[in-house]
């Protein structure tokens, strides 16, 4: 963010950012149910605001890990559209040559050190890139995303004490969706406030709104920097909702009835642009926001669509050193 | 009374489970969306409603769905807990390796752990490396562990009940491409099958093939076009892995001195290697070198062309029958 940069400035580019998230995610869906892409996909559409706000309160040198639901976090860490469909298209291009598929990719150039597929897989990953950073004095912050089904993972925990116990710069994100695949977590968790489990480790915890990418970057940046600054880690619960199935092809029979409505009304995007309206935004601005996003998305998928698949002669490389 | 059903293969260990809640009131099903969403591949479907509690969800937390059995087992309830990919046993190996194995044996029998764990594995297209891994061996290593890999419906529903029988820890591995080919007749009701054996789905005397799993397919498919090469060979289906059927397959080589074994694991360390190094302990003059057709000691890809290029096909299995066949 320059400091030139007004308020609106800054709120136009986050729903831009927000939309090439969700046309990501709906291209994909499209994609997923036409055959063109296989396998399990799991998406994002309602909580963009907290890759969106998160990843913009990051530097270069940060390292994010994800977990499957995570195209979103991918692009918003910079991650090229391009790349990512061609990774789930399975072609050559993709950002791992279609080894990792839509559930487990990487792009660490880009500091996105990848998508975990085992629940909880990925924290004691980011406290190793944290405990690193410690050594090589880049100051390099990790950033941790997981749900809150993975609260009840034992990785989960011990990575969470042990970056308290040697201060380590981790920022746990745990996106609170309400849903753990297909349960509630109400119905699995005694405890309402999962961000209240930070205390047990001596740890600043904390629950936001997850669905304005204005608190999250605010949040996440103070953690960010506490954290660099020798803070030690910070847990940041952010409230949100899917606004669809676990996965494509989830039937959400756990929905109740008028549910989706009701979240619907807080979802991010539609959200952001009602903000910017009453604050008297011009609406050709708020429509640019998406238009572009949208041109991104479009040239992105056709350009992933036109590569070649993945070279199966390059499937036995990299297995040892 | 036994009754014939139309069941497909995951509906068959649905029945399996209903069965076994009925008639046992110490069995309970647990696991991760097992109980009020009938599990992710329907396989607990229905039972929640039927069973109240003794069906129920649990948090994201494998070692303790694991460990919890144990215990409860050993106070006298039959769990049958599920793991929904084989892929996430491995968070709570502790649980299966040094706790449930060692139960029986510490204690000299006093104590017993009669869990069983359903799992299911194997390569579908697009599934990532940690949802596509075939890790049969891991358990196969660990003595006190009972393993089966139920191949039709009709072993799903048979392999099921008799592993919530058994006095041993028993872990069940199903096959997600399985769940999804179609019904069959399943004779449901019936007194159940002893643990162990094997099934002779082709009879012969060019080579012996021994199989598990969903590779079965692609054995059975090679062996029909060796069939018409005029070459027969034996093919063994063997569901139990722990406890193995080592004489009958023996027998067989010892018959056939040709031997192919095939399986979706990796080939260094699968459980292939197992049965090569039985058949030379056991003295077997063979008249060809024999083969494994297994994954190649890779990671496994996501796209679907990647995966087809590392995981053996019925082709690749012909191939390797022809070698064993044609060698002087
Ligand atoms: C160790 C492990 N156990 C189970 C699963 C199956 N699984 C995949 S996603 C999921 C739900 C996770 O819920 P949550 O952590 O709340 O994240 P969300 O999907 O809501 O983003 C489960 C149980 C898994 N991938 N890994």
């Amino acid at each position: 963010m320059t400091e030139t940069e007004t308020g609106t400035e800054v709120l136009l580019r986050d729903l831009c950012d927000m939309w090439r998230v969700r046309l990501l995610e709906e291209k994909i869906r499209d994609l997923r149910l036409n055959g063109d892409v296989v396998g399990s996909v799991h998406l994002c559409i309602g909580q963009e605001a907290g890759p969106v706000g998160a990843c913009s309160a990051l530097e270069p040198a940060d390292a994010l890990f994800a977990t499957y639901r995570g195209h979103g976090w991918a692009l918003a860490r910079g991650v090229p559209a391009v790349g990512i469909l061609a990774e789930l298209l399975g072609r050559a291009t993709g950002v791992n040559g279609g080894r990792g598929g839509s559930a487990y990719f990487s792009a660490p150039e880009y500091g996105f050190h990848g998508e975990n597929s085992i629940v909880g897989g990925g924290a004691p990953l980011a406290v190793g890139a944290a405990l690193a950073g410690r050594f090589d004095g880049t100051g390099r912050v990790a950033l941790c995303v997981f749900g809150d089904g993975a609260m009840n993972q034992g990785s989960v925990h011990e990575s969470m004490n042990f970056a308290a116990a040697f201060d380590l710069p981790v920022v746990f994100v745990c996106e609170n969706n309400e849903y753990s695949e297909l349960t509630p977590i109400r119905d699995m968790v005694r405890a309402d406030v999962l961000a209240d489990r930070a205390r047990a480790y001596g740890i600043l915890g904390e629950r936001i709104d997850g669905n304005d990418p204005a608190v999250v970057r605010d949040r996440v940046g103070d953690a960010v920097q506490s954290a660099r600054e020798g803070g030690g880690p910070v847990l940041l619960e952010l409230m949100t909702a899917r606004l669809v199935g676990h996965y494509i092809g989830d039937a959400e029979q756990y929905r109740q009835p008028g549910e989706l409505e009701r979240l619907a009304e807080n979802e991010p995007i539609a959200r952001l642009e009602r903000t910017l309206r009453s604050a008297g935004t011009p609406e050709p601005e708020i429509e640019a926001a998406r238009d572009d996003a949208a041109r991104e998305i479009e040239t992105a998928t056709q350009e992933a669509s036109a590569a070649p698949l993945a070279d199966a002669e390059a499937v036995r490389r990299h297995v040892h050193a | 009374m036994p009754e014939i059903r139309k069941l497909s293969y995951g509906e068959a260990a649905n029945a399996a489970l209903r069965r076994a809640l009925e008639e046992r009131p110490e069995v309970l099903v647990y696991g991760e969306d097992v109980g009020v969403p009938g599990g992710v591949f329907g396989v607990t479907k229905g039972l929640r409603k039927q069973f109240g509690d003794r069906v129920f969800d649990t948090p994201i937390s494998e070692s303790a769905i694991i460990g919890s059995a144990v215990g409860a087992a050993m106070f006298g309830r039959r769990p049958v807990v599920e793991i929904m990919w084989t892929d996430f046993f491995l968070v709570a190996l502790d649980q299966v390796v040094n706790q449930a194995a060692n139960v029986r044996y510490v204690s000299e029998g006093r104590l017993t752990a009669p869990i069983t764990i359903r799992t299911q594995q194997g390569v579908a297209p697009g599934s990532c490396a940690q949802h596509s891994q075939s890790l049969e061996a891991f358990f196969l290593h660990t003595p006190g562990i009972r393993v089966c890999m139920p191949v039709t419906a009709q072993d799903s529903y048979d392999l099921l009940l008799s592993s919530i029988a058994c006095d041993d820890p028993v872990v069940v591995i199903e096959n997600r491409t399985l769940y999804h080919g179609g019904k069959q007749e399943v004779s449901v009701g019936g007194p159940v099958a002893a643990i162990g054996g094997l099934r002779t789905r082709r009879s012969g005397t060019a080579a012996t093939a021994v199989t598990w799993g969903a590779m079965s397919r692609q054995v059975v498919d090679a062996a029909d076009v060796l069939a018409a090469e005029g070459q027969e060979v034996e093919v063994l289906e063997t569901p139990w892995l722990d406890p193995f059927p080592w004489d009958e397959v023996l027998t067989s080589v010892a018959k056939t001195r040709r031997l192919v074994v095939a399986h979706e694991a990796n080939r260094t360390g699968g459980f292939g290697a197992e049965v090569l190094a039985r058949v030379a302990e056991a003295g077997i003059e063979l008249a060809a070198p024999p083969v494994r057709v297994a994954v190649p000691d890779l990671r496994l890809p996501s796209a679907p062309g990647l995966a087809a290029a590392v995981v053996p096909a019925a082709d690749d299995v012909t191939g390797a029958l022809r070698q064993v066949v044609a060698a002087r």
